[in-house]
């Protein structure tokens, strides 16, 4: 397969990016689209150029690292997908591919598509823990959670914290990530005690950071690579309701 | 020999411990505060220790090359935890959980070592708990386990195939906490690149910003690397692209031996590779052995075909025909030679690369009968997703490909009791050190030792090296400091104005990768591993004088990051090379040709190889030394899982 690539460059947060033009060809359906990126970047060094730098680690799919806005998803398009999880034969039927950073104000680029998700780390910081020493956990299990519970706070916790939610949203909020962080733990009896400090404490620091407010467009569920609930969000609002 | 005091306690293995923990000096509460640690890596290890020294008062001072603390690869890990809590009634106990980690590590392991790793296996459980990890529970609402890798017991712990991540995400949070409290403050996008020696202690380390290049120094009382493996020496292998040897190989260079490097665990459960441009191979869990059964053809001409038009009775089981007791359940190791030598007899199945085809089945199809399409999903759910999103086939209709990959390494900086390297002050933690696993890890058990480390171990131990060091502060100008600067810049611009710039450094990682699977992966043979060190010598040369990266070093720029990378590898990959050399055995993960039984299996020679070979760097050549190991309490046998 062949590609026209239109590649977000921009050298700093200062400046001004644009969209710069490349051609890729012969590449094969079962290449991953970071590993298109990768053969483009060989191009790139064999020509004397500066590569094009983007997030990746992991690259199955469970670190989070990875990001890009494809085509005008984050993403990409196919469901329940990172990134690195996404391979060449999902654009069997297309020639031109639009690849730009995630954008939020709260996520600055820092160079090219790579962007600054360390206000991610802030709202955790705030309050996204139990309030645990280590040594001081009792018999694990001399606590019992009902198999319900853990498994719907399981599905908040895997949340990855890529920030494509962030992406998609018209308000740029990160209401999906903070809320899914809360209903894990706030689903626990473990987390129950700090349980509306720590809803108090994210949403304050998220609003500090500059994200905004949901107004339910759902857009962040739909593309969300690990399937993470809207409910969440509506689980966090009544939890700071207090109803 | 004299050169190694591996610090262990004496006396009843089961007090051995608690006597050390006693002995082990403190810090009153008032005082830690003047205190500074440097820890370097956020995963398990890293980000549970991070967490404990700064609830216990002491200033941490932490780094990782991610965006974020919580991408370290620990959150890749699949299928579970062990810890010996005996919650099954299955006849589990800490003794139990020893003798298998020693006899699964192929008796190349240290007993107290071991011990202590599952005596506090229970504790991380409760830690974890207490932390709000969802692990996976039964109906009535208490913990469930499994079996896993081969055990007889079940004791391992798993939040459905992400237990890693979740494990993460605890310690992640607990770090977060203290970094809120100000007790720890962090860096992301930062790599160490040197270590400061002063007065033959370690003293802080050298770092660049990956953000902006500017490189930076940092004092602290000790320093501890919680860095991770090195399996990408084989470009190919499941570990995240940015997982590296830098760290450990500059402290090796400074002066810390290095335990062990030909141990390498290849893991046998990864989906194999369909192209030449790949760029790294993806695990599946072991878990899946479980319930998923392995075969190949029997005859080579079916290798084409259909696996669902392959009669029953034309597939060969080949791990319950070789291995009736344990059967899917091997070892890793044992597993991973079985597979390549079908591979090897012809019966590999999938993509042909370079004239091979490297895959066998892992079929599901008798569990999905026997249990329905809905319970599998239940529990393999998302390993099952993953496989159909890298192999575009769907596993619930038709059997999984699998190869083995390089995964884990067993060898890393050696460490004694205390887990402090050679070099006083510095202490090699989780899977940066060489540690428990012997020749071999047994499947669940990299979290439980990098959490045992972190939690732990390494809190008690750094403080009581605190307690009984007197140390003066060090300035940023302080000779040594301005030396390990200039010694980093000095490489930097080295690495940018190659003579003759021509190749990219994914270009000769590809190549030592290349020399290292066929020299030191899953067979070693003499001949090939010398002529492996001489190939590897060559491309150290042509590396130096080649070596081009475009951009400049003031600014993000990840050619000039892999090429630092890169170049560390290739000498490392040279270490693994002597190392499996010198080894004329066979053990666990290292199965030298030479010394196998008739039946392929692996002939260990206790008699001349029961030590760890702890490699001394010299610029000559490196220097072995070595630690022996004495079994007092588990009596050497041979691994047999017929």
């Amino acid at each position: 397969m062949n590609f026209t690539l239109h590649i977000w460059r921009q050298k700093n947060a200062q400046s001004k990016g644009d969209f710069h033009t490349y051609r890729i060809d012969d590449i094969g359906s079962d290449t991953s689209f970071l590993e298109m990126l990768d053969q483009l970047n060989e191009q790139l060094i064999g020509k004397g150029e500066d590569c094009i730098v983007f997030d990746y680690d992991c690259r199955e799919g469970i670190c989070g690292a990875c990001s890009l806005v494809i085509n005008g998803y984050p993403h990409g398009e196919k469901k329940d997908t990172t990134t690195c999880q996404l391979y060449m034969r999902e654009y069997a039927n297309q020639r031109e591919l639009w690849i730009e950073p995630f954008r939020a104000s709260s996520f600055p680029v820092i160079k090219d598509v790579v962007v600054n998700r360390s206000a991610f780390d802030r709202i955790i910081q705030a309050g996204g823990f139990v309030s645990t020493v280590t040594g001081s956990a009792p018999e694990a299990n001399s606590l019992q959670v009902n198999k319900q519970n853990a498994d719907a706070a399981f599905d908040s916790a895997t949340c990855i914290g890529c920030g494509a939610c962030v992406a998609v949203c018209p308000n740029a909020s990160a209401s999906l990530f903070v809320s899914a962080k809360i209903n894990h733990l706030s689903l626990l009896p473990q987390g129950q005690i700090e349980s509306k400090s720590r809803a108090i404490n994210m949403v304050r620091q998220m609003e500090l950071e500059g994200f905004g407010s949901c107004s339910n467009h759902r857009y962040c569920e739909a593309v969300c690579p690990q399937d993470i609930s809207v409910s969440n969000i509506a689980a966090m609002n009544r939890l700071l309701l207090g109803v | 020999m004299s050169k190694l005091n591996s610090n262990t306690p004496t006396g009843d293995i089961e007090k051995r411990w608690d006597k050390h923990l006693f002995e082990l000096s403190l810090i009153a509460p008032q005082n830690r505060a003047k205190y500074n640690i440097i820890v370097i890596g956020t995963g398990l290890a890293g980000a549970s220790l991070c967490a404990t020294l700064g609830e216990s008062g002491y200033n941490v001072q932490s780094f990782c090359f991610n965006d974020s603390p919580r991408r370290a690869h620990s959150i890749a890990a699949q299928g579970g935890i062990n810890a010996s809590k005996n919650y099954q009634n299955d006849g589990d106990s800490t003794q139990r959980l020893f003798y298998d980690t020693i006899k699964g590590g192929d008796f190349r392991a240290r007993e107290s070592n071991v011990y202590r790793l599952a005596q506090l296996s229970g504790n991380i459980i409760d830690q974890a708990v207490s932390q709000g990890v969802p692990f996976a529970r039964e109906y009535s609402g208490y913990l469930a386990n499994r079996s896993f890798g081969g055990a007889q017991v079940s004791r391992t712990f798993y939040a459905r195939g992400q237990t890693g991540q979740q494990l993460l995400l605890g310690a992640y949070s607990a770090m977060s906490k203290e970094i809120a409290s100000g007790k720890v403050k962090h860096q992301s996008r930062s790599e160490m690149l040197e270590i400061i020696i002063v007065d033959g202690k370690a003293r802080g380390i050298v770092v660049r910003d990956l953000v902006s290049g500017e490189i930076s120094a940092h004092t602290a009382d000790c320093v501890v690397m919680c860095t991770g493996g090195y399996s990408n020496a084989f470009y190919l292998s499941t570990n995240a692209k940015g997982c590296n040897t830098s760290a450990t190989w500059r402290a090796h260079k400074k002066g810390a031996f290095y335990a062990n490097p030909s141990f390498i665990q290849i893991h046998p459960t990864c989906i194999p590779p369909t192209g030449e441009n790949q760029s790294k191979l993806t695990l599946m869990s072991e878990s899946l052995r479980n319930d998923g059964r392995i075969w190949a053809p029997k005859n080579i001409e079916d290798c084409a075909k259909d696996p669902r038009e392959i009669a029953e009775e034309d597939r060969d089981y080949f791990l319950e025909r070789m291995y009736p007791a344990f059967a899917n359940l091997v070892p890793r190791d044992v597993a991973s030679r079985a597979v390549k030598s079908i591979c090897d007899e012809g019966r590999g199945i999938g993509t042909e690369i370079h004239g091979e085809k490297l895959g066998v089945y892992l079929d599901f199809s008798s569990i999905i009968e026997r249990i329905g399409e809905d319970e599998v999903r239940e529990k393999y759910g998302n390993l099952f997703d993953m496989y159909e999103r890298i192999s575009g086939e769907n596993p619930y209709q038709l059997p999984m490909k699998i190869y083995p990959a390089p995964h884990y390494t067993m060898g890393g900086l050696w460490v004694d009791y205390n887990l402090m390297t050679t070099i006083d002050g510095l202490f090699a933690a989780g899977e940066a050190n060489y540690s428990e696993h012997g020749a071999n890890r047994l499947g669940a058990s990299a979290l439980m030792q990098g959490l045992a480390d972190g939690y732990f171990i390494a809190p008690r131990t750094v403080v009581n090296y605190l307690a009984k060091n007197k140390l003066e502060p060090v300035g940023l100008d302080h000779p040594d400091v301005v030396q390990a600067m200039d010694e980093v810049k000095e490489r930097i611009n080295k690495l940018m104005n190659a003579t003759e710039p021509k190749h990219s450094p994914d270009y000769y990682h590809k190549k030592v990768g290349r020399i290292l699977w066929g020299a030191c992966g899953m067979s070693r043979e003499k001949e090939k591993l010398k002529v492996a060190i001489e190939e590897i010598k060559s491309l150290r040369i042509d590396f130096w004088k080649h070596i081009k990266i475009t951009g400049i070093d003031k600014d993000m720029n990840q050619t000039l990051e892999r090429a630092g990378r890169v170049a560390d590898f290739i000498e490392l990959g040279h270490l693994m090379c002597r190392d499996a050399l010198e080894r004329e055995e066979s053990c666990g993960c290292h199965a030298r040709m030479e010394y196998l039984t008739s039946d392929g299996e692996a002939k260990r020679d206790d008699e001349n190889f029961a030590y760890v070979a702890a490699w001394e760097y010299s610029q000559d050549g490196a220097i072995l030394n070595k630690e022996q190991l004495d079994f007092e309490f588990v009596k050497p046998s041979v691994r047999d899982y017929t």
